[in-house]
């Protein structure tokens, strides 16, 4: 009898420890996670008289972000903005550490130094990183635009094109964050069985055939964290462009993007204007469906992705 | 002997306890603002304000500029923040008022309201209830610093009229001197920068028939006043797109540039920056010679009692204090402000050049009276003006972009 008590007994008390260990987790989360989320949503459906909610307003702060001119206008500058840096960071970023991670697996004489210099600047902040690039990029003082003039090319306002000033706060990024992907990748290629690499150059596959046909499918793991996190990281961008270009995205609103276009909405800047949380909210709340969205069906691709390569 | 030792005891007692009593039962209000660099200032201001209410100690708290208002917001919103709030003007203030977050002052509770023009109270003013929320605390001015030094140097006198500014302009480049220092990389600063250029053009009777509802920004007059500052842009700096308002400032001081558009704000910055310059503060150019040449000017915020609280009294007091004379004169000696208080002594020269100006002086056309709602006036003004330097939008389109913008909460802007 006392033992079978024991045995009901025990998992009870397992799952109390368990329940104890994670509760405050849960109520941090709870707290900083859900209930602001679920707060947003319930402001974007209210109209606000001044800082305080005025009344219920059904879905016309969203109609607002959406259809009404000129906050739809920003509202898909934005957007187009974030997928233009989604695609610069696919495609240079990763498409760069994917190469760098090969360099480094092939432990060229210095790798171990390339490795901690390619990761270095990820540890710094981003409020560092934009004021040096701003400092670089300074039209006239920068030293971009003092190198360029040893070589006859006259001076760029390369924040201050509009032409040139997203592209500006992209490569700031890319020099940030480029160590990120390459560890992650480099992680991903050193896992893959040796004996595989030396049966693929035994069979004669050059650099080329060895990256596309033996260790790009066999890092898909590593490939899906990459494109996920970078999806996630280019439609929350906000501290790069909000140093280096400011809350309203200048010039002419060519840096623009949902995360600051958020902010400037919901909480007001004291030189353009006022608040407005319900209009905030309701950007707020179609980011995260966005970024959810499409997080999950990518997920969703890229794990099957991964079991059939 | 014992006796007298007793009785000393006793009294000192007595004394300590009074004192101890005293300190315990003065009420401390905290006063919130963004600019933690007057800290100094308003130490010995609220030292002399507890001189006079020897109950009230006030504690100065400051927080960033960039996130005062969300800072402001978000604690007025939880019922709590400083007892005393430093605000801004206009729209920005109109937001808290609406909301209910400051208490209404009127002459009974803060009779030094009778100290302030007409003008100064209608930036702290309600527009729907017509009541004052802030007591307003300085005027700030718009218009051209000139570097005395780089213009002697050259054998120049500083411009006038439009077209002297060009001539000028001209000869100042022949020398290597930048002309005109400032920039388009500061948004903030860039409708500063509009204003400052286009006001002269505009003149009273266009902010008139704007805020009267008779025309719009697409009258001819301020598309023509737009259309100026495209002649700028051969005297500003190379890769003045890129080139921010503190750069600007630099050029100036350096003397690499000879003028810069900016505000009374700044003239206490530069002085301390350089005790050596020889600069002055004067009206942007005039259109024509005999015309009069305007300065811009806006009231830069105020004073307001938070209404949650609990020392509405005394927070009350100390605003009245800050519509006094004696504050006042303080302010403009310790932090180079123009109080708008009556009978405050200017004592500074440049200072008082400033005030002169401000007597004809117009207003800033978006800050007064297109702050309200959204789209403000001034997110598609800094948004577009960008676009027009750089010739991807005409001044029309700009204007076009403006009134339509505004249009969406300005009746009087609406179907034109």
């Amino acid at each position: 009898m006392p033992s079978r008590r024991r045995r009901s007994f025990l998992p009870r008390r397992r799952t109390l420890w368990i329940a104890f260990l994670l509760a405050p987790a849960a109520l941090i989360m709870t707290a900083f996670v859900v209930w602001p989320l679920l707060s947003a949503l319930r402001l974007s459906f209210y109209s606000f008289n001044g800082l305080r909610p005025a009344g219920f307003a059904g879905l016309e702060n969203f109609r607002q972000v959406l259809i009404e001119h000129p906050f739809s206008d920003w509202t898909y500058n934005a957007l187009f903005h974030n997928v233009v840096v989604f695609l610069a960071l696919m495609v240079f970023e990763n498409g760069t550490a994917f190469l760098l991670a090969f360099a480094l697996l092939k432990a060229l004489p210095g790798h171990r130094v390339h490795q901690v210099i390619v990761f270095l600047p990820v540890v710094l902040s981003a409020v560092v990183v934009g004021f040096l690039w701003k400092l670089l990029l300074h039209p006239l003082f920068g030293l971009v635009n003092q190198s360029l003039a040893l070589v006859g090319i006259g001076a760029h306002a390369w924040l201050g094109d509009e032409s040139t000033a997203l592209g500006s706060i992209i490569l700031a990024n890319i020099w940030h964050w480029l160590g990120f992907p390459t560890l992650v990748l480099l992680a991903g290629m050193q896992r893959i069985d040796k004996e595989v690499l030396e049966a693929a150059r035994l069979d004669g596959a050059g650099d080329f055939k060895l990256l596309t046909q033996i260790i790009w499918p066999l890092i898909a793991p590593s490939v899906t964290i990459i494109y996920i996190l970078t999806f996630i990281g280019s439609f929350n961008w906000f501290e790069l462009p909000y140093i280096m270009a400011g809350l309203t995205g200048s010039p002419g609103g060519s840096t623009d993007v949902l995360g600051l276009y958020f902010y400037r909405t919901a909480f007001g800047s004291t030189t353009t204007g006022i608040q407005d949380f319900g209009q905030g909210s309701a950007l707020a709340v179609l980011m995260f469906i966005l970024i959810a969205g499409v997080t999950w069906m990518a997920l969703r691709i890229l794990r099957r992705r991964e079991a059939d390569l | 002997m014992n006796t007298r030792r007793i009785g000393l005891t006793i009294g000192s007692a007595i004394a300590a306890w009074g004192l101890a009593a005293s300190v315990a039962l003065a009420t401390e209000i905290s006063f919130w603002t963004w600019r933690q660099e007057d800290k100094a200032a308003y130490t010995e201001i609220f030292s002399d304000f507890t001189k006079l209410n020897p109950d009230i100690t006030v504690k100065f708290e400051s927080f960033p500029d960039e996130n005062y208002p969300t800072i402001v917001s978000t604690a007025l919103a939880a019922g709590r923040g400083g007892d005393v709030i430093h605000t801004h003007a206009y729209g920005w203030l109109e937001q808290f008022a609406k909301a209910g977050y400051f208490v209404p002052l009127d002459r009974a509770s803060v009779p030094s309201i009778d100290n302030m023009p007409a003008d100064a109270l209608v930036a702290g003013t309600y527009r729907a209830d017509g009541r004052l929320y802030s007591l307003p605390f300085a005027s700030q001015t718009l218009g051209l610093f000139i570097n005395k030094d780089v213009f002697a140097k050259a054998g120049l006198t500083p411009p006038k009229t439009w077209d002297e500014f060009l001539a000028v302009g001209k000869a100042l480049k022949d020398k290597g001197i930048i002309p005109l220092a400032n920039g388009l990389g500061t948004s903030w600063f860039n409708e500063m920068f509009v204003a400052i250029f286009t006001n002269p053009f505009l003149g009273p009777d266009f902010v008139g028939d704007l805020t009267s509802g008779k025309t719009t920004f697409k009258d001819p007059r301020y598309v023509a006043a737009l259309g100026k500052l495209l002649e700028l842009r051969d005297d500003m700096p190379t890769g003045y797109e890129g080139v921010d308002y503190d750069t600007a400032g630099q050029l100036f001081l350096t003397g690499r540039a000879a003028m810069l558009a900016g505000g009374s704000f700044d003239i206490s910055t530069y002085r301390s920056e350089d005790p050596g310059i020889d600069m002055a503060f004067v009206a942007p150019p005039a259109p024509k010679a005999g015309a009069p040449a305007y300065v811009t000017k806006f009231y830069d915020g105020g004073y307001a009692v938070n209404a949650a609280s609990p020392n509405r009294e005394a927070a009350l007091k100390l605003v009245n204090y800050m519509g006094t004379k004696a504050f006042g004169d303080k302010l403009s000696a310790l932090l180079g402000d123009i109080s708008p208080i009556k009978g405050v002594e200017i004592k500074d020269p440049m200072l008082a050049e400033v005030a002169a100006l401000n007597r004809t002086a117009m207003p800033h056309i978006n800050v007064v009276y297109f702050r309200f709602q959204k789209p403000t006036g001034s997110e598609l003004l800094q948004g577009d003006i960008t676009r027009m330097m750089a010739g991807a939008i005409t001044p029309d389109q700009l204007a076009a972009d403006l009134t339509a913008g505004i249009a969406k909460w300005y009746a009087p802007f609406q179907g034109k």
